[in-house]
């Protein structure tokens, strides 16, 4: 009697899926083709190889980061630190150069390292504690904008700025560094996180076992699969690539703003799930968070071409996160 | 004392595929106390269900003194005086509130009428009142996550007969007790029956329910086989009658070579129920782990697979002495678990079937640097869905759209890929239907003749008895017998697991 069963159930619940699910799968590449199209009539400037660069110098530090929640995501965590950990990023790596005149390397190491800390401290009250990792990560952004605030001492640091002893800074950020966060490095770099990541996660044991994890985790555990181990790794890697946008960011900005990471993990968050349902995948995947990200750069550029003022950005966001979310949650339920 | 006279007639119902319920009588009246059993399966738990009111789609009659009543919701059965306490005590009671409120909960929800404010001292005088007429020394004023299992039960018990109770229904209720746990229990319950209530009592052990029960009505596949006194019955009747007359079923037995020792158990315990487990199995043996729902075996399997905590014993596989803190630990030196709750522990609902089949050995698909070989996976799932005879449209279809039989397999092939040394199979063929439990025996035969060890824990005796070499027979998690499956039958078997010497 089971024989035929799994193939009957299949058949008519294609059928009245059909339109939903091609809007599933399809639905992020034909929302992006129309707001080209429609930017584009509203203004010709839009398709100019200049500002198609600069959509995707925008959306770069967003895609770092995202990329970080999306591994976060694929062991069904979830990390809300990683906007302040690149705020903390940012501030080291200027400090380094501002206040203690070091080279590009020790700047970028030990902006590394400070949040591999925050990412170990996670994983550990997350994994060993036990708490939700939705407060825990609450807790640890609260926590680390503090000590991002408290260690510049609220101040901007940039170069030649006034130390507490009346005297100028000396320190200059190096030559080479600056180049990071210009055309066409900081666009390089995240291409490159891009692929590795989709790599790791669709090609690798690794990827596997997370993805794994995320899908039922008693399972994991029973399969033998060290899933502390795994979710350790993920919060660590969450938190290498808050790293990365937030050294990208120093190097654009060439200062270390009060908070400055924070607006990037909204943005982040809403690539990393809007990027769930690209082509179909179902899960968070790298290549999908990248096709978020292009959304809400295209969004948001266009937007301002139109005229419509930076503070209204958020509702438009907002938004588009809300739909998102309401896709996959959908479809998880059906 | 009035007596009441409760009679269900003709109950019958059914589930979708299944008949639960087929024409059964039961009677009983306040002022004794009535045992129920039954195999796993025969229908003791729905029929209760019944009469609490958790169905309302059964046909049949449900008399009390004589008037046909109408018991559609579990409220109609409260109004009648019928209570029920279930087995899983955690999900009737809320944690975070004091014993006193759980024992007032219903009154607090459903007798406030349009009073707004709750008067905390009549709740808790009527709590203390209640717990101290039951001689229950609990706090009332104390947090219900505070209280040990036994205490939880005393506490529904407790918020049972609050309201006039005629009958109350005790499900499995002494399976999680200590021995001195029960006795209290049983102190209780000859109490409420002098207070003229009437105590159902379903229960699996015999030697308790010959200890505090008058009546004995017995029930085998959905339907009512006797009603006797405890008085005039004995334990090996009782038995009789649960298994009726017997199913030869038909098991792939082949002649294995069985070789030497493989796995070796000595003095295993975990944290609260296993007590001291030895055992042993060899190249090619099938060792079945029988014993009642409750007994231990899936704490046991558990344990041995490092999914839970040992407290004490050694493992020895091919005479080495194992370290196994974790399952990852159990998979690496080459043990595996098929386990019992596959869709919560054993499969991946929302990946394919390709994925599921490599999750446990992914190592073998992949090259140095990590990478996966996606052609090699695909072949081994689409040889794997073949010999196991998954019924899948593809190896790529999601495994959440397959029937259970079929999951089961997926769970049982994800081993079969792993090469084990030894593998576990905790109740593989629970709620899989006839077809596809010839497959999984044929499967795990296979097994045994490629020189594998297996351990095959059931509760389904007929299991036992059609495929294992040998038996060990769990009692409150402890083996107490162990047993030659040529020489033994299933009476033999349920004697012991019901706690028989």
């Amino acid at each position: 009697m089971n024989a035929a069963n799994p193939i009957q159930k299949e058949t008519p619940k294609k059928k009245s899926f059909e339109l939903f699910d091609f809007l599933y799968k399809y639905g992020t590449i034909i929302t992006i083709l129309a707001l080209v199209i429609v930017f584009s009539v509203a203004n010709p400037s839009f398709m100019q190889g200049s500002n198609i660069i600069n959509i995707l110098r925008s959306i770069s530090i967003v895609t770092i980061i995202a990329i970080g929640i999306t591994i976060s995501l694929s062991v069904n965590g979830f990390d809300l630190s990683v906007g302040s950990v690149a705020s903390l990023s940012n501030a080291i790596v200027i400090s380094m150069f501002v206040w203690f005149s070091q080279n590009t390397l020790v700047a970028i190491i030990a902006a590394i390292t400070a949040s591999l800390i925050v990412g170990a401290l996670n994983s550990f009250m997350i994994v060993k504690m036990r708490i939700p990792d939705m407060l825990m990560t609450l807790a640890t952004m609260f926590i680390i904008q503090g000590i991002a605030l408290t260690y510049t001492k609220g101040a901007t640091v940039s170069q030649n700025m006034i130390m507490p002893d009346g005297t100028f800074s000396t320190g200059v950020i190096s030559p080479f560094f600056a180049k990071l966060g210009q055309v066409p490095w900081i666009i390089i770099i995240m291409v490159v996180a891009v692929v590795l990541v989709h790599i790791f996660l669709t090609y690798t044991k690794h990827g596997r076992y997370m993805y794994v994890i995320g899908g039922n985790q008693e399972a994991a555990r029973l399969s033998g699969i060290p899933v502390n181990k795994y979710k350790v790794m993920a919060y660590l890697m969450s938190a290498l690539f808050a790293a990365i946008g937030g050294i990208v960011l120093a190097s654009r900005v060439m200062t270390a703003e009060i908070n400055a990471g924070a607006p990037y993990l909204m943005d982040s968050v809403a690539a990393a799930f809007i990027g769930f349902s690209v082509l179909g995948a179902g899960k968070p995947n790298a290549f999908g968070t990248f096709v978020g990200a292009v959304l809400i750069g295209i969004l948001q550029n266009g937007l301002v071409m139109m005229s419509v003022p930076y503070y209204s950005m958020d509702i438009v966001k907002g938004t588009v996160l809300a739909f998102a979310l309401a896709l996959t949650y959908y479809k998880m339920k059906s | 004392m009035a007596i009441t006279l409760l009679e269900m007639k003709n109950i019958s119902i059914e589930f979708p595929g299944v008949k639960a319920l087929n024409e059964v009588n039961f009677t009983t009246e306040t002022g004794t106390s009535h045992a129920l059993i039954g195999a796993n399966g025969a229908g003791k738990s729905t029929l209760m269900k019944v009469l609490s009111g958790a169905y309302n789609h059964f046909t049949g009659e449900i008399f009390l003194d004589g008037q046909k009543v109408n018991i559609t919701s579990p409220k109609d059965a409260q109004n009648l005086g019928i209570q029920i306490v279930y087995q899983e005590v955690d999900t009737a009671l809320i944690p975070y509130l004091t014993v006193g409120e759980n024992i007032m909960l219903n009154e607090t929800v459903n007798d406030m009428g349009k009073k707004q404010l709750i008067n905390w001292k009549t709740i808790h005088e009527k709590a203390t009142k209640i717990l101290a007429s039951m001689k229950i020394n609990v706090s009332s004023k104390k947090l219900v996550s505070e209280l040990t299992l036994a205490e939880k039960q005393m506490v529904l018990i407790a918020r049972s007969i609050m309201k006039d109770c005629k009958f109350l229904i005790l499900d499995e209720p002494t399976a999680p007790l200590s021995h001195s746990e029960t006795n209290e229990l049983f102190r209780i319950v000859t109490d409420l029956k002098n207070r003229n209530v009437g105590i159902i009592f379903i229960s699996h052990r015999l030697p308790e329910l010959f200890e505090i029960c008058d009546d004995i009505t017995v029930m085998r596949n959905g339907e009512f086989v006797s009603k006797e006194r405890i008085a005039e019955t004995t334990q090996n009747r009782i038995v009789e009658q649960m298994l009726g007359k017997k199913l030869e079923e038909q098991f792939p037995k082949q002649n294995v070579n069985i070789g030497n020792t493989v796995l070796d158990v000595k003095g295993l315990h975990d944290i609260d129920k296993i007590r001291g487990i030895d055992m042993s199995v060899k190249a090619g043996e099938i060792v079945g782990v029988a014993g009642l729902v409750g007994a231990g075996k899936t704490e046991f399997c558990k344990a041995l697979f490092g999914a839970t905590k040992v407290t004490a014993g050694d493992v020895y596989l091919h005479g080495k002495k194992l370290k196994i803190k974790n399952p990852h630990d159990a998979v690496r030196q080459g043990i595996a678990l098929v386990p019992e709750e596959r869709r919560k522990e054993g499969i991946l609902v929302l990946e394919s079937v390709a994925t599921n089949l490599t999750s446990a050995n992914l190592k073998r698909f992949t090259n140095i640097f990590s990478l996966l070989n996606f052609k090699e996976e695909k072949k081994t799932a689409v040889e794997m869905v073949k010999s196991l005879g998954i019924k899948t449209p593809s190896e790529q279809t999601k495994v959440q759209n397959l029937s259970g039989g079929n999951q089961q397999k997926v769970a049982i092939g994800k081993w079969l890929i792993t090469e084990a040394d030894v593998y576990i199979f905790d109740e593989p063929t629970k709620g899989v239907d006839v077809g596809a439990k010839k497959d999984i025996f044929d499967l795990i035969s296979e097994l045994a003749k490629r020189g594998k060890a297996i351990i095959y824990a059931s509760c389904e005796l007929s299991e036992i008895i059609g495929i294992t070499d040998r038996v060990y027979v769990v009692y409150d998690g402890e083996v107490v017998k162990e047993l030659d499956t040529n020489k033994t039958n299933e009476e033999e078997i349920l004697f012991y697991s019901t706690g028989g010497k």
